[in-house]
């Protein structure tokens, strides 16, 4: 479940299950089968989440998230993936 | 204000006889992708804004006179996903687009705002609006931004990809509107097929349309730029567990320090300007009832609104700067928790947030939240969020009764204290109605709480700046109006009956029998029956009430040559001062909001049932004020 994936990692997504209209509107904001989607921050409180999901941030509350189905992608540790930026950056130069 | 926003009704410029030119073009885009800026860019001070007829959706309309075409009118659509007729805006669009909006012309041709930080997505949105047939431009905003950030794109393939003219543009800066002008040029009407040559696929869902926009994109070279770093580290802080809710409330504070401090010498200094530009002016006149006419009844009224002129603008400028930094997203974050507890959700924050403006587009502003009982509830609440129509009333009585003590080497007033705890009152209003609403005859299911979070912006000046002006010209409007009118009334109300040509003792006038007759309603307060009047006529919009002082207090010989704040304590107490802002921390006293309110819930029932309800609550509220200052004071 997506409500379950840390701070700092990502999943893909798998399946949505929300009523249609919900469905969706999150559908059009880029929560697609195959998505990837990044967990950013959580709200003070502990709760909405913000997630990265095709470049675009979106806040779900915890009930929402746990309708939608996501399957972990190999956990790379924060510093790698921070380097893995930095060159990149660079080689786009 | 209370009458502050009220639309101004915007009449189409009548169908011309050369009908193969272009008269109407409409702006599209998702939301957030800059379609503001640029409509503001393409139309400059020129703008109407309006409602479009039956439905809550907001409508922008103007010359585009920023680029040297008033000759056009540019109609801005609802920021849209889909063209899925799921959410109103969308319908909307939809139904301007194809000429089905009665009042609204046909646009002619569509300029289509594509954010290019995020285009594969936002393309999704072009397949639809392209199978429409109309002329179409397809604007890639903020395409200065992607460059920086490391992203490309090819626009003269993605033209050819997507059959119409594509230009990379920069809304902010202003970058590529000679792009839209020959577009508009080359235009004229009768090759509205153009666009429909090239066979676009028919996409039906959002699965379809994603696939279709990611296969552009490929083709198109499009890459992607790197993701804000800059924002989410903004967020690691701001939405941080201890410092987030903190920095929220330093904000909150200070944005009223400021207000307070910095705003009341300003007014302090334009209302000594004005009562002496007064008086100068009316030496001229002879020393008889035209010069008191002018000078007590019109004059003073008018300008002890007007003083307040410097604190608004100072509280539009900061709730303008929230808003387009794009704060105002993480504050209904931080406050969606909170917010859950009274049944509603975060988004239902920002439209009380604005409430603290005017509840008159703070209530449009609750068409963002999709469950229906949820918005009535919020509809209901948010008049009780101190708006700045309340601010004249609140700084007067604060200036004239509350001293000015400094705590913690003068950083912290007793007045701003006093100001806070009236903010805090109506907020908490707010909040138990709701929860009240949410659990008995507006209870519901949970609707999932979907909020974008746009990446952080440095505001413009020239937003900020239209915004000001915007309000600021609507401000002195109504001083010059509805004020004006109801201080000359009250005037009139004063001096007469005449016997033998002389001015009636001001208890023995009209409007003095009037208020004397309604005193036993409010002695209980602590009001005397000047305060009635008050009352009376601030049910047409709050800030009346202190025009409505000016000219009572003008009127009466005892207290002619004081100033207000001096004349206040001629007959009020400390306890009446108190309870009377607390009445109006409660009380609906504004037509403007009730007639949107009426208008976004299609009936009088709730603006009425609103109406009884503050009015019950404000006279409780203030009763138990005026005694408890009286306990503990004497």
């Amino acid at each position: 479940m997506l409500s379950e994936l840390e701070v700092g990692t990502t999943g893909i997504i798998e399946s949505v299950d929300l009523p249609p209209s919900v469905h969706n509107h999150l559908m059009y904001m880029g929560f697609l089968p195959n998505a990837r989607v990044e967990v950013l921050h959580r709200a003070p409180a502990g709760d909405p989440t913000v997630y990265a999901i095709d470049g675009l941030e979106i806040a779900l509350r915890r009930e929402t998230a746990q309708a939608i189905q996501v399957r972990m992608t190999r956990p790379v540790r924060p510093s790698a993936t921070e380097t893995a930026r930095k060159s990149e950056r660079k080689a786009r130069r | 204000m209370s009458t502050c926003c009220t639309p101004e009704p915007y009449e189409p410029p009548a169908p011309g006889a050369d009908s193969s030119r272009l008269r109407t073009i409409a702006l599209i885009g998702p939301p957030n992708s800059g379609k503001s800026t640029l409509f503001n860019r393409l139309t400059g001070l020129r703008q109407k804004v309006a409602n479009y007829p039956g439905v809550t959706v907001e409508q922008r309309m103007g010359a585009m006179a920023g680029i040297g075409r008033s000759d056009l009118t540019l109609i801005d659509l609802p920021g849209i996903y889909s063209l899925d007729p799921f959410s109103e805006d969308a319908r909307v669009s939809v139904e301007v687009l194809e000429g089905r909006m009665p009042g609204t012309p046909k646009p002619d041709a569509i300029l289509l705002v594509l954010d290019s930080l995020h285009l594969t997505r936002q393309l999704m949105l072009a397949a639809p609006v392209l199978g429409l047939g109309l002329p179409t431009m397809v604007l890639l905003n903020m395409s200065d931004l992607m460059e920086t950030r490391g992203g490309e794109i090819d626009p003269l393939r993605l033209a050819q990809e997507l059959g119409a003219p594509v230009a990379r543009i920069s809304a902010v800066k202003g970058s590529g509107m000679e792009a839209i002008q020959l577009f508009l040029n080359r235009h004229r009407g009768e090759d509205a097929n153009q666009a429909a040559i090239t066979v676009l696929p028919v996409v039906g869902n959002a699965v379809s349309a994603h696939k279709w926009a990611a296969q552009v994109s490929a083709r198109t070279g499009y890459r992607a730029p790197l993701s804000a770093e800059a924002s989410r580290k903004v967020d690691a802080v701001l939405l941080h567990r201890i410092w987030g809710p903190l920095f929220f409330l330093v904000v909150v504070f200070s944005v009223f320090e400021v207000v307070f401090s910095i705003g009341q010498p300003l007014s302090d200094g334009l209302g000594d300007v004005l009562a002496r530009a007064g008086t100068w002016a009316t030496n001229f006149l002879p020393n008889d009832w035209l010069r008191s006419l002018v000078l007590d009844g019109a004059w003073k009224g008018v300008t002890s609104v007007l003083v307040f002129l410097p604190q608004i603008l100072l509280l539009f400028l900061f709730i303008g700067i929230l808003e387009d930094s794009g704060y105002l997203a993480r504050a209904a974050l931080i406050a969606d928790r909170v917010m859950r507890t009274i049944g509603l959700n975060g988004k239902a924050f920002i439209p009380l947030l604005s409430a603290y403006a005017c509840a008159v587009p703070a209530i449009m502003a609750t068409r963002t939240i999709e469950n229906k009982r949820d918005r009535l509830a919020t509809i209901l609440v948010t008049p009780f969020m101190t708006c700045s129509a309340r601010l004249p009333v609140y700084m007067l009585f604060i200036a004239a009764f509350i001293p000015p003590i400094a705590f913690v080497h003068g950083l912290v007033g007793l007045q701003t204290l006093v100001m806070l705890g009236l903010y805090l009152l109506g907020f908490l209003a707010a909040l138990a109605t709701a929860r009240l609403l949410k659990s008995s005859i507006l209870k519901s299911s949970q609707t999932p709480f979907i909020l974008e979070l746009p990446q952080y912006r440095m505001p413009t000046l020239r937003s900020i700046g239209l915004r000001l002006w915007d309000r600021g010209s609507v401000f002195l409007r109504q001083a010059g109006s509805v004020i004006l009118v109801v201080t000359l009334g009250l005037w009139v109300l004063a001096n007469f009956p005449r016997h033998h040509g002389v001015a009636p003792e001001l208890t023995e006038s009209i409007i003095g029998r009037l208020g004397h007759w309604m005193e036993p309603a409010i002695a209980p307060l602590g009001f005397n029956w000047k305060i009635g009047i008050g009352l009376l006529s601030s049910v047409l919009a709050r800030e009346v009430m202190v025009g409505t002082m000016g000219t009572l207090y003008g009127a009466d010989p005892q207290t002619q040559s004081l100033s207000l704040q001096t004349a206040l304590h001629h007959d009020l107490h400390l306890g009446g001062a108190i309870a009377l802002m607390v009445f109006f921390a409660f009380a609906m006293q504004c037509t403007s909001t009730m007639a949107v309110v009426r208008r976004e819930t299609n009936s009088w029932r709730w603006p009425v049932i609103q109406f009884l309800y503050m009015l019950v609550l404000a006279w409780g509220a203030a009763f138990a004020a005026n005694w408890a200052v009286h306990l503990i004071w004497g």
